[in-house]
């Protein structure tokens, strides 16, 4: 059983965000992870382009699915995890640290209201479940 | 291991290398004639800088190494010849040898496709008679032999209700396939321009027919329906299905994959269908071969029977020829006619049945399956009660308690001798168990089958870990797919120095 | 029925298991709408001897175990008996799609050396297990390619297989792919170079070349190349004769290489069922469409094969598939991999070798319509008679000729495309050199 950092915010398909600043550092979840089995391949779109919440900005494949992700924020891609490319395996061992898929400036932070807490992801889990 | 095990026991199988492994510069296993022709120096003809040094890497072996060669690794593989493959959807049944002898016949191997049509008259009075066939079983008007495989008979299928849509002034812009589809279908549905819309299937694992009418429009082009479906369900619905879809315009597109539950007792064409596809190398026996070659015949009524691929058969007063002149044709889906070859292992198959000898194939098919549906219920949780045609879905429920799932399920029945069945499909079911015996299988090899299950049921619940860690009897033990994808080596490469 | 292993006691006691009355009962819940009420129209079971006299019949009635010229896309090749010994074994012949990596060493294995040799042949760093054909090949290189720049530009030379072209113009309408033909210099038969500076753009993904060309000539692939990098365009090469493999060098500068492997041990066949190759360079690896086989460890951690990356096909990411594709031609393949065994490397350079004399030998003979330099095929004028005159000709000294080219190429209505392999006779080439220069 994972505890959801409690300072990060997370979308309903799974991904999450933790806020420096500007800065907006995305992945996707504990729960994620583990339902995806183990990640063998991430791909990411280019640095530079622009996210935008809801939309698609990479995907994650293993052996047996492919997921899209989804960005939980709009902004410019600063940077993508490059250690992922050489071992996807961190993402299954450190989704909400360092499996981290994305460093976005946020245009828009008010789109932070519209996603949920720790608290409420894990109950939103419960019901999934 | 488990005295239970009645249908398999370990044995020494045969080691070897990769051809690579083996070459050592020199060795050959082919002569060529003497030339009786002056030689040509190839740079002279064709310039120096087109001509390769060598080729890099390319082994050399003797005939002998060779024939050994493939007979080690053919001893590694299980098929048919040695026993069930209980694949739902797959049709695994026996491929006749008889259609092997007349494949081989050189007047039908040596027919080159462009022959003058007047010296191929018996290539092409195959193609005659086999669209011939396939029409009568399948109740529809016309058939095309072109495509090479199933997924090739949907594109050309869905391509077919595009352009019957466009000469009417209006392709559409989605296909509606429900949830319980093979991925072949939206793949295919995406190839041809189409979106796709999921179609939920109802409690009793049959298409919603109330949804379905709420949702076709038109914008919706066809439904891609499976019959039965992948739960080895009939759409006891269709008829209303084709009739929805007609009022609003739409076609009805079945996949026959699972043909092998109808031949002789419902004819798809009868039921609204306006054009499907078949799988020979399922339905009708051509072999698998260990992926490929299949077929994929697509069958159409008569409004789609213009649109079909060049060329097309037409019978002349010399004799049968090719028609080209098909102005609303979709065109080409492939180079020459078809995989000839395949083609008449089928009717091979089918002339050797006849009808009587199809429909008992369906009987057969069906009865297996509720043979096995029957004897495996009080052990494994069955998610939809509908009568089974020839195929039946279990789900893996009971033993995830004990932290066994379906792979694991099936990895164990290597070890009893059988080729699993299809894990994990249809995705609307948990933790599938897809079992599909078909009519080639005896009372005794079913009661081999229903014997490992339960026993495996049992040990799911006495001795899990013997089931989470099989196979253990196999000469390969489970291999890495992660390290396999995350690191992909996809050809062999000599050792650095 | 011989292929029904049950006896009616022993259907009676199944049914009794089900507790159902007879065989009817299971499909009692069928609506009786959807049933057929009569038996299918078609003739009782034949015994095995009645199958056999039917297409012995059939084959009767196919011209062939005369010397034959025709090629343009299927070509007479020795097949070396080995190939059919080891295809006919019930583990390759009757075993399925390896998903089982335990119980399917062999298949696999089989696979990965013929995806190894295929990368050898054609100097690329992976290859597919299979595709249907070579002429289904080319629009999956092209959409390949589409997927690779973004664009939807395809230029398609007009020396690729007039087959093969139709074929992609039917794939391209569908996914939206633009094609432009680029035409061919009448002296030489090669490509327009000119005219392919012209077509190629920022918007084209790809520029498609056969060498040999349809007309038996070799392509300077280096320039298409260039002028499709240029641009940022990839080029795949296709092949349809792949004995020439064995002495072209193969396109360095290639992106995707989609070709035919008939020539490899699969008999002519009316057409099919043959074998494609789709083949690239690492950095497309993912996006190659079709069956991948990697290598890896079991748990025992002894070497291992098994079906990768199967995240990019239709059973996993259905819609956004790479293509639709599920079975392909595993069993033909594994011909084409005997085949290669058999000759191995210097083998494979005799038989070119051998291909070239023979081909050469005949067009000396024969009034050349191309100047280009050529493998094993190569078009001729019929100067004297027209091309179908000079068939019938050929066909009284029980001779199959070439392939008049008027219905692919009206401006060469008056010439044919001979094809001579290490399989044609020097008599009858004489022979048909004789009918060539006969008023």
């Amino acid at each position: 059983m994972s505890t959801y950092p409690a300072n990060y915010w997370y979308t309903r398909e799974h991904e999450w965000v933790r806020v420096e600043g500007e800065i907006g550092t995305v992945g996707i979840t504990f729960h994620a992870q583990k339902e995806l089995g183990d990640i063998v391949y991430v791909e990411m779109v280019k640095v530079g382009s622009q996210a935008e919440m809801g939309k698609r900005i990479g995907e994650v494949e293993s052996v047996k699915a492919v997921s899209d992700i989804f960005s939980p924020v709009s902004g410019e891609v600063l940077e993508v995890n490059a250690a992922l490319t050489d071992a996807p395996e961190i993402l299954n061992q450190d989704p909400h640290g360092a499996g981290w898929l994305a460093r976005i400036r946020m245009s828009a932070p008010e789109e932070l209201g519209r996603l949920m807490s720790a608290a409420d992801y894990e109950a939103y889990l419960g019901e999934e479940t | 291991m488990s005295e239970r095990i009645r249908k398999a026991r370990t044995h020494v199988s045969q080691n070897e290398p990769l051809l690579f492994e083996l070459s050592s510069p020199g060795k050959k296993a082919y002569q060529l004639p003497p030339l009786d022709v002056p030689a040509v120096d190839p740079a002279a003809a064709l310039g120096p800088r087109n001509i390769r040094a060598g080729i890099e890497g390319f082994p050399e072996v003797s005939e002998v190494e060779g024939m050994r060669h493939f007979s080690r690794l053919a001893s590694w593989n299980y098929a048919i010849d040695l026993g069930m493959y209980p694949l739902g959807s797959c049709t695994m049944k026996y491929n006749p040898r008889i259609n092997e002898k007349v494949a081989a016949l050189e007047g039908l191997t040596l027919a080159h496709p462009y022959l003058p049509e007047a010296l191929a008259q018996g290539a092409l009075e195959i193609l005659a008679r086999l669209e011939a066939a396939l029409a009568e079983i399948t109740g529809t008007d016309a058939v095309t032999l072109q495509p090479a495989a199933g997924a090739h008979g949907e594109l050309t299928g869905i391509l077919l209700v595009r352009a019957y849509l466009e000469a009417r002034g209006d392709p559409r812009k989605k296909i509606l396939i429900p949830d319980s589809a093979h991925g072949t279908n939206p793949a295919t549905a995406a190839m041809a321009g189409y979106t796709v819309e999921n179609l939920r299937s109802n409690e009793r694992g049959m298409l919603d027919v109330e949804n379905l009418a709420r949702v076709v429009n038109e914008e919706v082009a066809a439904l891609m329906l499976t019959n039965p479906n992948t739960l080895g369900v009939f759409e006891e619905n269709i008829c209303r299905i084709a009739d929805i879809l007609h009022a609003r315009g739409a076609l009805l597109y079945l996949d026959g994959a699972n043909t092998n539950a109808l031949l002789g007792v419902t004819r798809p064409g009868d039921t609204g269908v306006d054009v499907m596809h078949l799988n020979l190398h399922k339905t009708f026996s051509t072999p698998h071969g260990g992926g490929g070659p299949g077929s994929g015949p697509v069958a159409v009524k008569q409004h789609l029977e213009p649109f079909l691929p060049v060329p097309r058969l037409k019978h002349t007063d010399t004799g049968w020829a090719f028609d080209y002149d098909r102005p609303q044709s979709i065109g080409r889906v492939r180079a020459f006619y078809g995989n000839f070859g395949v083609l008449v292992r089928a009717l091979a198959y089918i002339l050797a049945c006849g009808s009587e000898g199809l429909r008992q194939a369906t009987l057969d098919a069906v009865l297996n399956a509720n043979y096995l549906r029957q004897g495996l219920m009080p052990y494994y949780e069955m998610p939809h009660q509908a009568p089974s045609m020839h195929e039946c879905v279990f789900s893996d429920a009971r033993q995830t308690a004990r932290g066994v799932h379906t792979m694991d399920i099936a990895k164990r029945l290597l070890d009893y001798g059988f080729h699993p069945y299809t894990v994990s499909f249809p995705l609307i079911v948990p933790g599938a168990m897809m079992i599909e015996p078909t009519e080639s299988e005896s009372k005794h090899e079913l009661d081999l089958f229903i014997d490992a299950l339960i026993s495996i049921a049992r040990e799911a619940e006495e001795d899990p870990e013997r089931v989470l860690k099989a196979p253990h009897a196999t000469r390969t033990a489970r291999v890495d797919e992660v390290t396999a994808a995350r690191k992909p080596v996809l050809r062999w490469r000599p050792a650095s120095p | 029925m011989r292929y029904l292993p049950k006896s009616e006691a022993e259907r009676g006691q199944m049914l009794a298991a089900c507790g159902l009355a007879s065989a009817e009962d299971l499909f009692a819940h069928l609506p009786p709408a959807t049933r057929l009420r009569r038996p299918l129209a078609l003739d009782p079971g034949k015994s095995e001897y009645e199958v056999v006299d039917y297409f012995r019949a059939r084959a009767a009635e196919n011209l062939t175990g005369c010397p034959c010229f025709l090629g343009a896309g299927a070509y007479f090749h020795y097949r070396p008996v080995l190939v059919d010994t080891v295809v006919s074994r019930g583990e390759f012949l009757t075993s399925y799609t390896p998903y089982q990596a335990e119980i399917s060493q062999g298949t696999l294995t089989a696979i990965f050396e013929f995806q190894t040799m295929l990368c050898q042949l054609t100097g690329m760093d992976a290859a597919n297990a299979s595709m249907y054909d070579g002429s289904t090949a080319v629009p999956e290189a092209a959409m390949m390619a589409a997927r690779i720049t973004g664009r939807r530009g395809v230029v398609a030379a007009r020396t690729l297989h007039p087959e093969y072209r139709a074929v992609l113009e039917t794939y391209a309408r569908n996914r939206v792919l633009a094609v432009q033909v680029c035409g061919y210099c009448p002296g030489s038969g090669r490509l327009d170079l000119e005219d392919l500076e012209r077509k190629v753009t920022d918007g084209t993904a790809a520029v498609i070349v056969q060498s040999p060309n349809f007309f038996g000539i070799i392509e300077d692939l280096r320039a298409a190349a260039d002028l499709a990098h240029r641009q940022g365009a990839l080029l795949v090469w296709v092949f349809t004769e792949a004995v020439a493999l064995g002495l072209l060098a193969p396109l360095a500068d290639a992106d995707i290489v989609a070709g035919e492997l008939q020539s490899f041990a699969i008999a002519p066949s009316f057409g099919g069922p043959y074998a494609g190759v789709l083949a690239a360079k690492e950095r497309y690896m993912r996006q190659l469409p079709g069956r991948l086989v990697g290598e890896t460890k079991d748990a025992r951690g002894h070497r291992a094969y098994c079906l990768t990356l199967a995240a990019r096909e239709q059973h996993i990411r259905r819609e956004k598939a790479t293509s639709n594709i599920c079975t392909n031609q595993a069993l033909v393949a594994l011909m084409a991999t005997v085949f290669m065994t058999v000759y191995g490397k210097q083998g494979l350079r005799e038989l070119a070798e051998q291909n070239l004399a023979k081909a050469h030998y005949l067009a000396e003979k024969l009034p050349l319509r191309f100047t280009g330099p050529f493998f094993n095929e190569f078009v001729a004028e019929a100067r004297n008679r027209p091309p179908e005159a000079l068939n019938a000709a050929l066909l009284a000294r029980k001779l199959i000729g070439g392939l008049p080219l008027g219905r692919f190429y009206p401006e060469l209505a008056g010439s044919m495309l001979l094809c001579a392999t290490e399989t044609s006779p020097r008599e009858a080439m004489d022979a048909v050199a004789e009918e060539f220069s006969r008023e």
